[in-house]
């Protein structure tokens, strides 16, 4: 159940550069929310509608007890450039949970999660949860550099086995993050992923080829978050054949099976 | 709170309330259920349906601009057949006014949408005449006074139920339209549709949407409309629906002083879920204040009475 709700900032901070994790108090979100699910969210004091929008943003963590939750998202144009001038005490306008989270199969003893820049933010709740039903993880976190490797200290201390790669070498493999992966997806039995669309369409062919299937985080433009408007719509593939039809990423998503997606479609 | 009437009647289309909802903003209701009591809603404009089902256009739809935004979307949608089968069940029980905007490419279609939708639990129906006619190479039906009046002649043949003409804002002299629809036998006027514009991102150098081109709304567009309802409030006799831009209730009082009879919330929803109930209590608000016992009260207050009417 979604619902939209005002709520404060307890705390907001660059974590690397235009890189900001904004910690809000919003237990009646965290209370329903799932691994996968994003928040809908505006700055409140948007005079005029300008600029107009919310912003999807995914749970990158959150505490059912404190009934905290935190997001991670880089600055890219206006609407995140205000965002991450809101500080403690500030107030955000959220619509959320929204969207279907990951799921976790039975069968999905031995998984391995990959994710890409941005892409990495929603990963670590479903990270935790595969660890609180005892899963074997082999974690795969690619960025342009050591900064871009979200959740990185938190990582390390879990129970899994972490692959890092940075394009300009500065922590772990110097290279994309795609290069490690052959070796751990053969003998896995799924996989979650989230990134550049670039990246999570060698994700999938690689996963085709040794027929491991999974799931994939999708982004979109968005306009309206409740599945009314068809702005986020992406490419997902019916039946047999070649077929395809738009689904829309905020309700129908943004989860979707990994071998079903067309990506750059 | 002391009562005051809110019913609206648009020339035979009874509303309980003058809110309602702009086609393409709001699904076909239950998308908003977690956040609107649809209930309390005066109707629903939904999803443009057309003959057959449409996939829209390619992806980027939408791009945000000052105050504003612009939504090329191509009209996706299920068709009427699995509207009527499967989606006009699940809303018919609401108590809003469920009014289903039409779109075409000839007038045909126009006139075989308006004989299928001809059934028990459909409020009205709401041309869009914004579409473009196959047969004049492309032109919108709503830019030319008599394409657009064939296209209402032709679906008023086929229906008895409340006819809504949707006027496009893309056109020289916005009152020629207005009373070229009257004329054809619209029972009420909705105003205004989207404005055409584009946006260009200057890293890529490309158009922003897929479809280059889009329909702008949201709060950068509300002059425009307030500034047509004031001219076609004078121009016709039928009632209006105003819209286009209306983010709260300040707005949508402008549009009723400006001879508006109801109005449609649009791309507010996309910004605040909860716009429309807002906007409900806001209206009774104000009339309250003001001493008024009736939103048909200040329909049209705005425009100076001429000398010779009394």
């Amino acid at each position: 159940m979604s619902q939209r709700v005002i709520k404060e900032i307890l705390s907001q901070e660059e974590i690397a550069p235009k890189h900001f994790k904004m910690v809000i108090d919003a237990p009646e979100i965290v209370e329903g929310a799932k691994p996968g699910q994003f928040l809908h969210l505006k700055w409140v004091d948007n005079i005029g509608g300008d600029p107009l929008l919310r912003r999807p943003i995914s749970i990158n963590d959150m505490d059912k007890d404190s009934g905290e939750l935190s997001i991670i998202y880089r600055v890219l144009g206006r609407g995140t450039e205000l965002l991450s001038r809101l500080s403690k005490g500030d107030k955000v306008d959220i619509m959320g949970p929204i969207g279907k989270g990951f799921s976790i199969p039975k069968e999905a003893r031995k998984v391995v999660v990959v994710g890409g820049g941005m892409g990495i933010a929603p990963l670590y709740p479903i990270v935790k949860e595969l660890l609180n039903k005892d899963r074997e993880i082999t974690l795969f976190l690619g960025g342009a550099d050591e900064g871009q490797l979200l959740n990185l200290k938190d990582y390390e201390e879990m129970d899994l086995e972490l692959k890092t790669s940075t394009v300009d070498g500065s922590h772990g493999y110097k290279g994309f993050v795609t290069d490690l992966l052959e070796e751990a997806l053969d003998g896995a039995d799924y996989i979650y992923t989230c990134g550049p669309e670039g990246m999570m369409e060698v994700v999938q062919e690689k996963a085709k080829k040794l027929g491991v299937k999974g799931e994939a985080s999708l982004e979109e433009r968005m306009g309206c978050g409740t599945g009314a408007c068809l702005s986020c719509v992406c490419k997902i593939k019916v039946g047999t054949k070649d077929d395809w039809e738009y689904k829309k990423t905020c309700t129908q998503g943004p989860i979707f099976p990994v071998e079903e997606v067309i990506f750059n479609g | 709170m002391a009562k005051v009437n809110l019913e609206v009647d648009l020339n035979g289309l009874k509303l309980q309330n003058p809110v309602t909802t702009a086609s393409g903003t709001f699904g076909f209701g239950p998308e908003y259920y977690q956040y609107v009591d649809l209930n309390r809603l005066g109707g629903v404009m939904v999803k443009g349906t057309t003959l057959n089902p449409k996939q829209g256009n390619a992806t980027p739809r939408i791009a945000e601009t000052p105050s504003g935004m612009l939504n090329a979307i191509g009209l996706q949608n299920p068709g009427v057949d699995h509207f009527l089968k499967k989606i006009l069940p699940e809303i018919r029980d609401y108590k809003f006014e469920t009014i289903v905007n039409i779109s075409g490419n000839e007038v045909e279609d126009y006139a075989k949408l308006a004989s299928k939708l001809n059934v028990e639990g459909v409020g009205a129906l709401e041309i869009n005449i914004s579409c473009p006619n196959v047969k004049k190479g492309g032109l919108a039906f709503g830019t030319q006074p008599e394409m657009a009046a064939s296209v209402v002649q032709a679906v008023r043949v086929e229906t008895d139920l409340p006819l809504i003409t949707k006027l496009s804002p893309n056109v020289a002299d916005i009152t020629e339209i207005a009373r070229a629809v009257e004329e054809a036998g619209t029972d009420v006027i909705s105003l205004i549709n989207t404005l055409l514009g584009m946006k260009i991102d200057i890293n890529s150098q490309k158009p922003i949407l897929a479809n280059k081109m889009g329909g702008l709304s949201g709060p950068a567009i509300k002059p425009v409309a307030i500034r047509m309802v004031y001219q076609v409030a004078q121009a016709v006799q039928v009632p209006l629906i105003g819209m286009g831009g209306i983010s709260n209730a300040d707005d949508a009082i402008e549009f009723f002083l400006a001879g508006a009879s109801a109005i449609s919330v649009g791309t507010a929803n996309f910004v605040n879920p909860e716009v429309t109930m807002e906007i409900l209590d806001g209206i009774e608000e104000y009339l309250v204040e003001k001493g008024y016992r009736d939103i048909n009260d200040i329909i049209g207050k705005a425009i100076e009475k001429k000398n010779n009417i009394v």
